[in-house]
């Protein structure tokens, strides 16, 4: 069971595929019914891999490795650390709600939709296990083939323009990764005198600085498309409008945690120096893109191009996070990978339970809904603030860790990113009060009805998780703890125990802003 | 029940709980359970208070981790002293009297359940903010009574202007906590701890230094700013006044506002560890003490001017809790900071009873605007008496509670020359427009017919809460009472037991400036011998200036929000055009650049290749009329050839010899063929 966990929840999705092609496509029913069925099976699995999984050993868990091409090294190697663990849980989560939430929103080629879905899935699900390189690029293309599907076939009207912009944006990325993956291949033949593609291994090896940066380039390109980073992020918003409610939860809630993640498990660690030196680069990609995200989602119109943007901006503090390169940071990061799931994805489904009834998401055909929807305005409420950081929600665990995390490694980006969650409540509350508070001005929304059961059966897992994660984190922080020392101690070149001690040395000097200048030179060190 | 006042805040919040999930369809039942609990809580800060006095102060701390990392330990816990159980009496007698008003003011509001789960969730965050016992906690609790504000601000969230005015606040006093959040990261990076003791133990053995004890000390006083609507961010108290009346009452004049000062008091030992963070403090304290003071003078709505009154009171304290830092700093101890926590606690209840006051007025003529006033004393008595001991006790009148407090305000400001004048400049404006107020609305002749006929006193529900703070605000004051030894400057203390003792000279003059405070407002708005417009005339400019409240929204506006504005929507056409249109670039530059191959593969390499063939056939084309059948042209070339071959073997320029014939030879074919072109039969047929 050890052993074949982690086969059994990547792809058990796949046997769903399988059950649904001997279903008539007319029998909408039992399609729903089944890949629902399956998805929740999916979701129990991992459920009992979270329960099985070790909190607090070191190194990967449910490991699995049998030669696939033998040939070429290429092996099925797969394990999960506490990082993936909780993606993993993410994403069975996130995939049952989706759905579950497609149940009325979709009404042609039911069959074909769900089939997407699952294999969908398996793809995401595969991308967290994998410990072999090769394996990971295949799960990382072939989750791309469903995603097209479901934006360019069950998408809004620019549909095809806009699955078409995700699908070559993110491959132009992907390719350079394919070759840097090829170099690394070779040079670790060079080094060890074998071909392979297992992580684990490249981990072990030194690469010189040149070849490192190019690498950590093509890899970080790809990744940062996927996260997306400021300025590759506008397949985003255009993927996010024209994908149906379910594309959308999946894309923002797991999709965009691939390319975080990538950075987690391969730039990081097998890419050190280059990763310090690339630190203020990415770092303040990261605050344009939180700044940046934020004041353009203050002038979007359409609610879901404004979530959309705001993602870009929530995933900036992901990035800031990480590169801070410190525990705190990281940890914050990590949080904050799955808090972004959490909200935006009901956020997104929120707007899709409004665009049902409406058939609009232009902020300006609503206001009043508190009145006509008190349920529905409720929920909605405590997803924004979430979405926001009010503490004793999810999100202000996050992006208090993260700030601090940042802070000790460079106060001025900590200062400039703190701003950004002032710049969160205006385009939020902004949004919140044209769409729910106001009189009721139009005749269409007086008659709107509540969410029915579905609905909040939909929304309600999402709601305990804001407050469970912003009430009492500790469980999420004692399972990813020791995968983040394991990857800072791979970056910093120290021992685990070392990490705490020699953290935030490589990091970038605070530079002089006014009074921070006399921060940064009182009292260095001091913080332990 | 020491042990146990962590669970003073649960009351209300399982009041709130068991509203929202199990009552919200019975609306007398959820103000029952909300005002039971608040009740309970209340006994239950009785019972602390109680053990508080017999501990005389002595403090008692309890807490547990939330979340743990080696380099950061983040916990909840409480903290218990003279001046957290003072605090939990304050919040919970006004929150009980708030909720009990309540009753009577919003009894035919279709969304009462709501209004009574927000009043028990804005008590849960207030309480759990008074007895915290580190920052990080604090923080929590601050930013959920800004959440709690925002929800009854925009309460009746129809209305544009509450729902612009709870974002207003949630916003600005946002970003007050914005540099609230840069002093914790200082100090946990710095100091590596959040718990208040611990801070301040470390602040105390010197172990930080100056500079960033004053950065630390500024930054989180930039969320008291934020939250005490102190000058530059008290823009949206005023606007606050949107909200029902009891709500503003209860927070923005009585708990939450004064969270700033409780903060300012409750971390006073970091603050007075940076003389220069103190003198921030205490000047940013009497620069809107002063400013808010002259805005109310002329204002017209009357929750307005409370409003300004209460900006300007907060101002005086936090004044008064800055100076004693200033003078720690230096070394000795003043009255300050008993000056500052006292006058906390009085302003709450005087300042409480003149909004519920007001809620009153309200209720009865349904206007905020004092010109529609005037007359009511008679028809509303108790509402009468209790502002006008209200309005006597902010004017610091002998004996009432602000008397005793303003007195000690106006003692911390000894040695500071310049506080003291604009402090008593202050004292005579708040007695001055206090008064003005009164007189306005309950004397002289109705301004409003109509509407005073159908003015009536308010039910017993909101009559009642308006004795019981109006007892308290006469007598409330008397445990600060300068003889006494053991009251309230030995309960609530900083570092040592400071006891100013009686200071007639001061309690005289400050008596001198607020009699004549209301003596000008007597003579201007009840015995109109001087006119007030023909004063507003006089003082064109000042009055412009005061009456636009010193214009600091339109500054704002014109300064901040339009060009933020106006920069997101340069970013988003950036983003539409140029990022994406970048990317669009990309696209299209490849569509062209496949055209472009697409062009060359079918012009070039195609064409090369049917080049070739065209060339072959051409070639035989003009070759095969050598075969014309003609037995001359035949001789011909056997003769041309051998002439060649003749010279080419004698001379060494036979070779060009030979090809001028070859050609001459295809020209001639040429010539043949143009002759006889009956004969030709195919043509090559090359497509281009």
């Amino acid at each position: 069971m050890e052993q074949q966990i982690l086969t059994l929840v990547t792809f058990f999705p796949v046997i769903g595929v399988a059950l649904l092609l001997l279903v008539p496509r007319e029998r909408a029913d039992t399609i729903k019914a089944v890949s629902l069925i399956v998805s929740f099976v999916t979701f129990l699995f991992s459920l009992l891999m979270y329960v099985m999984f070790d909190p607090v050993a070191n190194g990967m868990q449910f490991e699995i490795n049998i030669p696939w091409i033998a040939a070429f090294g290429i092996h099925y190697h797969l394990g999960i650390d506490g990082i993936s663990l909780l993606l993993i849980m993410l994403t069975t989560i996130l995939s049952v709600i989706a759905i579950l939430s497609s149940w009325t929103a979709i009404k042609t080629g039911v069959k074909g939709y769900y089939i997407s879905m699952l294999l969908l899935e398996t793809g995401m699900l595969g991308v967290f296990v994998s410990l072999d390189l090769f394996l990971f690029y295949v799960f990382w293309e072939a989750m791309l083939v469903p995603m097209y599907f479901l934006i360019g076939v069950w998408g809004g009207p620019r549909r095809i323009y806009a699955a078409i912009k995700f699908v070559l944006f993110t491959m132009f990325g992907s390719l350079l990764m394919l070759v840097a993956l090829l170099y690394l291949f070779f040079l670790y033949h060079g080094y060890a005198g074998e071909y392979s593609f297992d992580l684990l291994k490249i981990y072990e090896m030194p690469i010189p600085l040149g070849a490192q940066t190019y690498m950590f380039l093509a890899f970080a390109l790809a990744f940062a498309i996927k996260v997306p980073v400021w300025p590759f992020h506008t397949w985003l918003p255009d993927a996010h409008v024209e994908a149906p409610t379910a594309g959308s939860v999946i894309l923002a809630g797991v999709l965009l945690k691939m390319g975080t993640y990538g950075f987690l498990r391969v730039c990081l660690p097998v890419f050190p120096e280059a990763t310090i030196q690339f630190v203020p680069l990415i770092s303040i990609l990261a605050l344009i893109g939180i700044v940046y995200g934020a004041l353009v989602a203050m002038v979007q119109r359409d609610v879901k191009s404004l979530v959309a943007f705001s993602s870009v901006s929530h995933l900036g503090f992901v990035m800031l996070g990480m590169m801070a390169l410190n525990v705190q940071g990281m940890e914050g990061s990590v949080i904050q990978m799955i808090n972004h799931g959490i909200s935006t994805g009901a956020l997104f489904l929120i707007v899709g339970m409004i665009y049902e009834r409406r058939h609009t998401r232009l902020i300006a055909d609503f206001g009043g809904l508190a009145k006509s929807m008190p349920v529905f305005s409720t929920f909605f409420m405590i997803v924004a603030l979430s979405s926001i950081g009010l503490p004793l929600t999810n999100g202000f665990v996050g992006e208090f860790l993260i700030l601090l995390g940042t802070f000790k490694a460079n106060s001025t980006y900590a200062i400039i990113a703190a701003s950004g969650v002032i710049l969160a409540a205006c385009y939020m509350l902004w949004m919140l009060q044209r769409v729910i508070f106001g009189k009721l001005t139009k005749p269409e929304n007086e008659k709107l009805v509540d969410l029915n059961i579905r609905e909040r059966l939909v929304l309600i897992p999402l709601i305990v998780l804001i407050f469970w994660i912003g009430i009492y984190p500790k469980p999420f922080f004692i399972r990813m703890e020791p995968a983040v020392k394991a990857i800072l101690s791979m970056v910093h070149k120290v021992d685990r125990a070392d990490v705490e001690r020699k953290e935030g040395i490589h990091v970038a000097q605070p530079t002089c802003v006014g009074t921070t200048c006399t921060i940064s030179g009182g009292g260095a060190g001091c913080g332990k | 029940m020491l042990e146990h006042a962590y669970f003073i805040p649960f009351y209300p919040l399982i009041a709130f709980l068991v509203i929202i999930f199990f009552t919200r369809w019975k609306e007398k039942l959820s103000a029952g359970i909300a005002i039971s609990m608040i009740l309970l809580a209340f006994v239950h800060s009785v019972f602390v208070l109680i053990a508080m006095l017999g501990r005389h102060g002595h403090p008692l701390e309890l807490s547990m981790p939330f979340i743990e990392h080696p380099a950061l330990k983040l916990e909840l816990g409480m903290w218990i002293d003279g001046l957290t159980a003072v605090m939990l009496m304050v919040v919970t007698i006004v929150s009980a009297c708030v909720h009990i008003y309540s009753l009577g003011y919003m009894h035919n509001d279709p969304r009462w359940s709501r209004y009574f789960s927000y009043l028990c969730l804005f008590t849960f965050s207030m309480l759990g903010l008074v007895i915290a016992n580190n920052f990080f906690m604090i923080f929590i609790f601050w930013e959920l009574v800004g959440l709690t504000s925002y929800l009854l601000i925009g309460f009746w969230f129809e209305k544009k202007s509450a729902s612009d005015a709870g974002k207003k606040a949630f916003i600005t006093t946002r970003i007050g906590d914005l540099g609230f959040i840069v002093g914790l990261l200082i100090l946990t990076f710095y100091v590596g701890t959040l718990n208040y003791q611990e801070v301040f133990a470390k602040v105390q053995s010197g172990a930080i230094s100056g500079g960033l004890l004053a950065a630390a000390g500024i930054f989180i006083f930039c969320g008291a700013v934020g939250k005490s609507a102190q000058f530059p961010l008290h823009v949206w108290l005023p606007d606050a006044m949107e909200g029902p009346t009891p709500v503003s009452a209860l927070i923005h004049a009585a708990t939450m506002v004064a969270a700033g000062v409780y903060l300012v008091a409750r971390g006073m030992t970091l603050f007075a560890g940076s003389a220069t963070a103190s003198m921030v403090i205490a000047s940013i304290g009497l620069i809107t003490s002063f400013m808010a003071a002259t805005i109310a003078l002329t204002q017209n709505d009357i929750k307005r001017v409370l409003a300004y009154s209460t900006v300007s009171q907060l101002g005086y304290m936090i004044m008064a809790l800055g100076l004693y830092g200033v003078d720690l700093a230096h070394g000795h101890h003043t009255a300050g900071y008993v000056a500052g926590t006292f006058h906390l606690m009085t302003h709450a209840f005087f300042k409480a009873l003149l909004f519920l006051g007001a809620g009153s007025v309200i209720h009865a003529v349904h206007t905020n605007d004092i010109n529609f006033m005037g007359g009511l004393s008679r028809k509303m008595k108790t509402t009468t008496i209790t502002f006008f001991i209200a309005s006597l006790s902010i004017a610091g009148i002998f004996p009432l509670s602000g008397f005793w407090s303003k007195d000690e305000i106006v003692a911390s400001t000894t040695g500071h020359p310049f506080f003291m004048v604009v402090t008593l400049l202050i004292a005579f404006m708040t007695a001055f427009y206090m008064f003005r107020l009164c007189f306005l609305t309950f004397t002289g002749e109705p301004r409003d017919k109509e509407r005073f006929d159908h003015a009536h006193e308010s039910p017993k529900t909101m009559t009642g809460p308006l004795t019981v703070l109006a007892f308290l605000a006469i007598f409330a004051g008397w445990v600060g009472l300068p003889w006494l030894h053991h009251g309230f400057s030995s309960f609530v203390y900083h570092d040592v037991v400071h006891h100013a003792g009686p200071n007639y000279v001061l309690m005289i003059v400050s008596t001198i400036v607020a009699v004549s405070g209301i003596g000008l407002a007597y003579a201007v708005y009840y015995k109109k011998a001087i006119s007030a417009d023909a004063l507003a005339d006089r003082f064109k400019l000042l009055y412009k200036i005061s009456f636009n409240k010193w214009y600091i929204d339109e500054i704002y506006d014109a300064v901040i929000i339009k060009p933020l504005l106006g920069f997101t929507k340069v970013l988003w056409w950036f983003d539409a055009n140029i990022i994406d249109g970048l990317v669009n670039l990309m696209g299209w530059l490849t569509v062209k650049w496949a055209d472009l191959k697409m062009w060359f593969d079918k012009y070039i390499i195609d064409g090369i290749v049917n080049g070739l063939g065209y060339i072959c056939m051409a070639g035989s084309w003009a070759v095969k009329f050598m075969q014309s059948g003609s037995l001359q042209f035949y001789a011909l070339m056997v003769m041309a050839a051998a002439i060649g071959i003749m010279l080419y073997r004698v001379t060494s320029i036979g070779f060009y010899f030979y090809l001028i014939g070859l050609v001459i030879v295809a020209l001639l074919s040429v010539l043949v063929k143009m002759t006889r072109s009956d004969r030709v039969d195919a043509e090559p047929n090359i497509e281009g």
